[in-house]
């Protein structure tokens, strides 16, 4: 709030005789109501400050305080009414300015000395032209068209806006436009760039760029080379025969720059129109069948799958989230996708690799010549042992069998060995019809050998004949008939007079009578009592044993299977008699201590 | 498989399976005794009869072969119901030719065997259907009219025939017509309660048909028909062959012993120390069940 002021000594005369009125002339600037607007827009003064500026229409006035307050001559003039100004030259006899008015009236003042009087003249000049510009401009400002106004409103808004935002331009303005220096079009003319800028553009925050330093020193060259077999081969292939040195890396730093703007549709534009350039956009087949080959050599009972869960690593982008989407690439694009953690993989496996040429090369085509008979030097070596690998997963293989999971190596058990079950067989059969008695079955069959054409041509005569000549009349004799069933009825009655009628009944009533006796006799036979003596008990039960085998064997055949069920109870309960006195006995000797034959006499 | 009670359906509906002998050597060397038309003659008219007792029966005839079975007949077929006894002859003479392109010898010696055991099992599947599909049957039974001698290859396949048609409660009836008696077919008629019977005359045949094996299973309550002597079921030794009804028995193998043995001849296993015997009447061994069928 700076009020640039002009404060001299000067004499008030009212006419050139007048002696004048000593006192002090006071030049004042105020601001311009505009800039005030402007101010209190911005913040920078309060609005009735703005306010009470603007009510003052001059912007310059002068103000003259006399020494002597009782003399009442107090001048407060605006400048705007002062229409010009006279002054006497310098040499003179006294140092005078005239500001003269419309109405023709005049403010003379005398200064001391004619420096201040040309200090204050020249502000008054100034003063002067600033109103009268200003007044010639007034009645274009006075009514300004619909345009100019809009014009100059959005022009303020910009205005406003652009010393908002910029704190040094405000302080320029300031210093100039309220300085006097420059008028605010004057200042806005020279920022005229700033204002044509002040539009939506957002300052764009620019993309780093790729510092990759390279140059044709070997280091570089050789990173290159072992990370990149195919850059390498090319270049062995392409420099110097088709490009120099220079242009083949000017296109390799072109592939890479284009990698680097990750547009894969954009690498494959250029890569479809050059050649050389696609080798290095696109991704590098040699460096896959290197990794191929490294894992097969891996030892097997490596578990590479085991810490997948902690190595991030392994995780598309190491586990980073991006927020591009994954768009599926047209299949003609995907060569020219190269994935960020191959790179890196590469990249730290060359670094542990070592170098792996003598530094001392420096040729950029020595040292690809050097890696690449390393590297078939390797594979050589590696085609050698072809063996290698499957030996070392047999042996794996081989260790990390669990024993308890392995089977018997020798059959601890010897075979079981069975007869054939026909031998059996036909010794059962040979039993079986000799028991039955069969007079028919001790005649052996006729042998005779027939071939099998004959055999079946008789059968199918047979049948043929049958088919055509029918059934034959009678089928049987009546005597034979007759014969059939009389000999029938005998074989069912008798056999139902041998074994009854059901085979329910016993077969006691069929025995003799003596046998059966006996048998009942036996059978009733009283358990033995303590007070009968043993010995002649023991003598009669054992005399039993061959009386029974005596009636199974006098039993014809056909009784013999039903008598020796009969008698089959009664021996087991001879058996257990028999057993049960010798646990008695047995008893009895251990308790006396007596020492007895505990077996049976 | 209990048949269904028939109290709509009259009591002595049967159905009939006739397993025939077809084995060509065997009929090749009885030529003698008995000729194969004779035998068919007979069979036919059995069939005949059959189907007479009541008109609700069935007869299904299955041809047992040297090579091969099948089903040779069947009542209940809606075809050729005039011409019954052609079509069987024709579907017969079929079947020899077939089995005759099975043949792959040149000559057999003896009469061979017939493959019993496919025609057991194949009459069984033909009852187990009748059994599954209708729910209202006549009551099966299955008749052997057999001559070739027992094959001892086929003795489990016909012992499980056998526990299966007694688990189904289907007697089998056995015929035996050839020179000696087989064994098979004893002890399938006794585990299954059916008749079995060796006909002295061949000529009468068809009486023996008619008068023993037309019987249907109701009325064989009340008729007495002829029972096997015995059917022997006793061991033999397997040393000597001797039937014996006490011995030793080895716990591996079960086979039999008449003497104590150190080591099982079968299974080579060994046998412990026997019981010492201090008397001598009384021979202390342990008595072995005879083996029981």
């Amino acid at each position: 709030m700076s009020d640039k002021h002009v404060i001299k000594r000067a004499k008030y005369k009212s006419s050139t005789k007048d002696p004048g009125v000593p006192g002090v002339l006071k030049l004042v600037v105020n601001l311009c109501p505009t800039t005030s607007h402007y101010w209190n827009q911005i913040g920078i003064i309060p609005e009735r400050v703005a306010m009470q500026y603007a009510q003052n229409d001059g912007i310059e006035r002068f103000i003259f305080m006399p020494n002597d307050q009782k003399s009442g001559v107090k001048l407060n003039v605006e400048f705007k009414i002062v229409k010009g100004h006279k002054f006497t030259k310098e040499g003179s006899k006294h140092a005078l300015l005239n500001l003269t008015q419309e109405q023709g009236g005049s403010y003379i003042f005398e200064f001391d000395t004619f420096a201040e009087r040309d200090v204050c003249r020249e502000f008054v000049a100034r003063a002067i032209a600033f109103y009268t510009e200003g007044g010639k401009a007034g009645p274009e400002r006075a009514t300004p068209p619909v345009t100019n106004e809009q014009l100059s409103s959005i022009e303020t808004e910009r205005r406003i806006k652009l010393l908002q935002e910029n704190s040094e331009l405000q302080t320029l303005h300031k210093q100039f436009v309220f300085g006097g220096i420059l008028t605010d079009d004057e200042f806005w003319a020279t920022r005229k760039k700033l204002l044509d800028q002040n539009d939506s553009r957002r300052p764009k925050q620019r993309l780093a760029l790729k510092n990759e330093m390279w140059s044709l020193k070997p280091l570089s060259d050789g990173q290159i080379f072992a990370e990149k077999p195919a850059v390498r081969q090319a270049y062995l292939k392409l420099v110097p025969h088709k490009l120099n040195g220079i242009e083949f890396w000017t296109k390799y730093s072109r592939a890479q720059l284009l990698h680097s703007t990750r547009n894969v549709v954009a690498a494959a534009a250029e890569g479809d129109e050059d050649e050389e350039l696609a080798v290095f956009l696109k991704r590098d087949d040699m460096l896959a069948k290197e990794a191929r080959r490294k894992i097969r050599r891996v030892d097997p009972t490596v578990d590479i799958e085991a810490d997948k869960g902690d190595d991030y690593t392994h995780l598309p982008d190491h586990g980073l989230v991006r927020d591009e989407t994954k768009d599926v690439l047209d299949p003609r694009y995907e060569p020219y996708r190269r994935s960020f953690s191959q790179d890196l993989n590469q990249h730290s496996a060359v670094v542990l690799q070592g170098r792996v040429v003598d530094a001392e090369l420096t040729e950029p085509r020595d040292v690809a010549e050097a890696l690449t008979r390393k590297m078939q030097a390797e594979l050589s070596e590696d085609k050698l042992n072809t063996n290698f690998e499957k030996e070392l997963s047999n042996r794996m293989s081989r260790s990390a069998e669990l024993e308890d999971l392995q089977g018997p190596r020798d059959p601890a058990v010897a075979p079981l060995s069975i007869k054939d079950p026909r031998d059996y067989f036909d010794s059962q059969q040979a039993n079986a019809l000799k028991a039955l008695g069969d007079p028919g079955s001790a005649a052996k069959p006729l042998i005779s050998s027939a071939s099998a054409r004959q055999a079946y041509d008789s059968l199918r005569n047979v049948i043929i004949d049958i088919n055509e000549m029918g059934l034959t009349e009678p089928i049987m004799n009546q005597e034979v008939a007759l014969k059939v069933l009389s000999g029938l009825t005998q074989s069912i009655s008798s056999t139902k007079f041998h074994l009854g009628n059901s085979s329910n009944d016993s077969i006691l009533d069929m025995l003799p009578k003596v046998t059966k006796e006996e048998l009942l006799h036996l059978k009733e036979c009283p358990v033995p009592d303590v007070d009968i003596p043993v010995t002649r008990l023991k003598d009669a039960m054992s005399q039993v044993y061959p009386q029974l085998q005596e009636i199974k064997e006098s039993v014809q055949s056909d009784f013999r299977h039903q008598v020796s069920l009969l008698v089959h109870p009664m021996l087991q309960a001879l058996d257990a008699a028999f057993a049960h006195y010798d646990a008695d006995v047995q008893r009895r000797s251990a308790k006396s201590g007596e020492k007895r034959n505990g077996f049976m006499q | 498989m209990t048949p269904v009670s028939s109290k709509l359906y009259a009591d002595d509906v049967s159905l009939l399976m006739v397993l025939i002998d077809t084995n060509p050597f065997f009929w090749n060397s009885a030529q003698s005794t008995l000729p194969f038309s004779k035998f068919l003659t007979h069979v036919l008219a059995f069939l005949n009869s059959i189907l007479l007792l009541n008109q609700m029966n069935q007869v299904v005839v299955i041809a047992a072969g040297y090579n091969s079975c099948g089903y040779i007949f069947d009542s209940s077929d809606p075809q050729n119901q005039n011409k019954r006894a052609e079509d069987l002859l024709h579907k017969l003479e079929e079947f020899v030719d077939n089995d005759q392109e099975l043949c792959r010898e040149e000559s057999v010696d003896g009469p061979g065997f017939s493959l019993l055991s496919g025609s057991l099992s194949m009459a069984l599947c033909y009852i187990q259907r009748v059994f599954r599909t209708v729910p209202l049957h006549p009551q099966p039974r299955i008749l052997c009219l057999h001559g070739s001698p027992d094959g001892p290859g086929q003795y489990v396949a016909i012992m499980n025939s056998i526990f299966s048609a007694q688990r189904s409660m289907v007697p089998i009836d056995s015929c035996v017509l050839g020179a000696q008696h087989s064994a098979f077919l004893q002890q399938a008629s006794y585990i299954t309660g059916g008749v079995y019977l060796k006909p002295q005359i061949f000529d009468g045949l068809f009486q023996y048909l008619s008068t023993v094996f037309a019987t249907d299973l109701h009325s064989r309550y009340f008729l007495q028909l002829p029972k096997p002597a015995g059917v022997d079921f006793r061991a033999s030794c397997f040393c000597h062959k001797n039937t014996i009804d006490m011995g030793y028995i080895c716990s591996v193998c079960l086979s039999i012993f008449c003497k104590h043995q150190k080591k099982c001849s079968t299974c080579g296993s060994v046998f412990g120390q026997a019981q010492t015997q201090n008397s001598s009447t009384t021979p202390d061994r342990k008595m072995k069940m005879p083996v029981d069928g």
